[in-house]
């Protein structure tokens, strides 16, 4: 078992939690971690702050601006992510964001961090199946997940590809469009759900557009884990250094909803 | 990969003379003997560069647009109908002109010039545009949306949106809008919706984030016409081989006018749409070599635009290019004078033929590049474009090195109408 799959074995779904490492400071950071874990996240993503953003909507892309801002670097994201595994040897952490800063320093250097960092997982959003050579063996050689994502538009010939050399967990996207954006209706979560789960081996996750505890309640009766971002990403905006309190509110919430959504045989 | 190479100084450019190729090209004739035209393979990489970076949502999209690329290439309907509206619409083939006073001035090579700026909408960018809206109503698709930075491919593209009566959405950097209003204005005459994108610098690097955005949200029913030869696979061999009707024309003309192909092709490269247009249809030709002039800006060691001369290769906008960076991988601005140039990448192609060694790539600063756009205006009565400007410097610096004998044709891919408010305040001079 590792801390990703114990994550999703704890007999309820996992509240996967998302905000962009360095925002507001590279300091400041921790004390937003903690407060996650503290409020009942299962998963921690840690954003690895971006120049371009394209995959994201306008709260994430000033998340990531602000983070630059700050002068965080990709060695502020690895101090963040080894303190973050001493201080909390259990709770998995996985690392979110573009190719090129992944790969600069060549694939196996960052997959060599990435195990000494203590890193679960990793999310890149613009490395899709036909380029996995740039990512994928490096990480999977390393013992670390890459962890793929799969949207509205992934058909039924697509999936296996996507699932091909995936762990952790499937991260479904359940809009086409870009993060913070509106949700999808519940039916057609509820449907894609489904049908990916018929193929995968892997917990499905579901996110993109779900801010509430209502919302995230709703999408834990039929998935193994509901993510949620720009929720927190805009209580980071508002309460910068200060946002630990809020955030830590904010996870207890959406936690009691997705853990009791559902309660299985573990 | 963290230790960057010192960068060249800005200007300094080769001697060309008629004999003794370059070792490094005979040793790459060697590794692909049958063609250089040959690119990309069947998962759209040119050598290391290329590829699909992009978002899961818009994969089946790219995958599909591929394979209708592949069937519109086969369908002689298709071609017919693009050559048709190439020769009454744009009013192509486009003149090949030989400049004999810039010749006499700069007393070497024959200056030729490949008059792409007389086309439909003052610039090469319309072959382009023609070209993928006929794709997008082959698909199916009812809604166009298309970035651009100094207006040029935003024209074109409201253009063809008009011509063929579909919605349009134009991203444009905030910073652009405000220093290319007329661009603006002509864009809202064609019936294009302009959205000011106020992220990041405001360029066009970010104007191409916003469309990606768009694109990603509008998938079902919304074509993306990328306006140069870079981008997510196939964009960049169907842009190439939509802008290669400059090189196929030019190549002909220059056999049926002089009976002899030129020695050597200038061309400026912001992406690098009108230089691989113009380079395409001549990469087998080995006697004929090739020069991509790309902005330097303020300088090399300054801010500047060049991302071959100053960046290494890295993944942005769905390709691996060179691009401007830092160790962290962070995209950095860039800068020239022009702002059609004015982007931190390349197209992969050329990326590609650079490594392999196929063209030689140089650059120019904001100051020759002014001096070029007067040089040219005063022996030729041309009026160019800041971004031909900057082939028309390099071509000044590299023609009185070769014999008169010898054959220049440079591409000057745009008119200059849209600079002229730059240039008048960059010399001073108040309208």
């Amino acid at each position: 078992m590792t801390r990703l799959s114990n994550a999703f074995a704890k007999g309820s779904p996992a509240l996967v939690t998302f905000v962009t490492g360095g925002d507001p400071t590279p300091d400041a950071t921790a004390s937003i971690l903690d407060a996650l874990v503290e409020g009942g996240a299962d998963v921690i993503e840690l954003g690895m702050p971006f120049t371009d953003p394209m995959a994201d909507g306008p709260a994430i892309q000033l998340a990531n601006l602000r983070a630059l801002g700050a002068g965080t670097t990709t060695a502020d994201i690895f101090r963040i992510a080894a303190a973050f595994r001493a201080r909390h040897p259990e709770v998995p952490l996985v690392l979110m964001g573009y190719a090129n800063p992944m790969t600069i320093r060549g694939a196996d250097w960052y997959a060599a961090e990435c195990v000494k960092a203590g890193v679960d997982g990793v999310i890149c959003v613009d490395i899709p199946p036909e380029e996995d050579p740039e990512l994928g063996p490096a990480l999977r050689d390393a013992g670390v997940s890459l962890i793929r994502l799969a949207t509205p538009t992934t058909d039924h010939a697509r999936l296996p590809a996507v699932l091909e050399g995936s762990s952790g967990f499937l991260y479904y996207v359940s809009v086409a469009g870009i993060t913070g954006m509106q949700q999808a209706a519940q039916a057609s979560i509820d449907e894609a759900v489904a049908r990916i789960k018929a193929s995968a081996t892997i917990p499905v996750a579901v996110g993109f557009g779900v801010r509430t505890p209502e919302q995230a309640g709703a999408i834990a009766k039929v998935a193994d884990g509901v993510v949620v971002g720009s929720a927190f990403i805009d209580l980071v905006a508002k309460h910068g250094a200060d946002a630990a309190g809020p955030v830590k509110e904010l996870t207890a919430a959406l936690a009691a909803a997705v853990h009791s959504a559902r309660k299985e045989i573990a | 990969m963290q230790h960057r190479p010192p960068a060249p100084k800005a200007g300094t450019l080769q001697i060309w003379t008629s004999a003794a190729p370059s070792a490094k090209r005979g040793a790459m004739n060697a590794q692909t003997p049958n063609s250089f035209r040959n690119q990309p393979d069947d998962r759209g990489h040119f050598g290391q560069f290329g590829g699909r970076y992009v978002a899961e949502t818009l994969m089946p999209l790219i995958l599909d647009l591929e394979a209708e690329y592949r069937k519109a290439k086969a369908d002689p309907a298709f071609q017919a109908e693009f050559d048709d509206l190439l020769e009454h619409y744009v009013g192509r083939p486009s003149p090949l002109y030989f400049a004999p006073r810039l010749t006499e001035e700069l007393g070497g090579a024959q200056v030729w010039f490949k008059r792409d700026e007389l086309n439909h909408t003052g610039a090469h960018k319309i072959n382009n545009c023609i070209g993928q809206i006929l794709l997008a109503m082959r698909m199916g698709k009812t809604r166009i949306i298309a970035e651009t930075g100094a207006g040029q491919h935003g024209v074109a593209t409201a253009t063809v949106c008009a011509r063929f009566g579909l919605p349009c959405v134009i991203f444009m950097g905030a910073t652009d809008v405000e220093r290319q209003k007329p661009n603006v204005f002509r864009m809202k005459l064609l019936g294009a919706e302009v959205v000011p994108v106020t992220a990041g610098a405001g360029t066009l690097k970010d104007a191409m984030n916003e469309a990606l955005r768009d694109w990603v949200a509008n998938v079902h029913n919304t074509f993306y016409i990328i306006g140069t030869a870079a981008g997510p696979h196939p964009y960049p061999e169907l842009v190439r081989d939509f802008q290669s009707v400059i090189g196929k024309e030019a190549r002909a003309q220059m056999l049926s006018r002089i009976g002899r192909l030129p020695d050597l092709l200038v061309a400026a490269i912001g992406g690098g749409s009108n230089a691989i247009g113009l380079f395409h249809p001549f990469l087998d030709d080995e006697s004929v070599r090739m020069l991509g002039v790309e902005a330097a800006g303020h300088g090399l060691d300054k801010e500047h635009a060049a991302s071959l001369a100053g960046g290494r290769p890295g993944i942005l906008h769905g390709n691996k290019t060179y691009l401007l960076q830092d160790d962290d991988g962070q995209i950095l601005e860039g800068h020239s004078i022009s702002a059609g140039l004015d982007y931190p990448g390349i197209g992969p192609e050329h990326s590609w033929l650079k490594e392999i060694g196929r063209v030689d790539y140089t650059s120019v600063t904001d100051k020759e590049a002014l001096d070029g756009f007067q040089l040219l205006c005063r022996t030729e009565g041309i009026i160019p474009a800041l971004e031909p400007a900057h082939a028309i410097a390099a071509v000044k610096k590299v023609a009185p090195t070769m014999g008169k004998d010898q054959i220049i044709l440079a591409n000057l891919c745009g008119r200059g109408d849209k600079d002229i408010f730059s240039v008048a305040e960059h010399l001073g001079v108040s309208l």
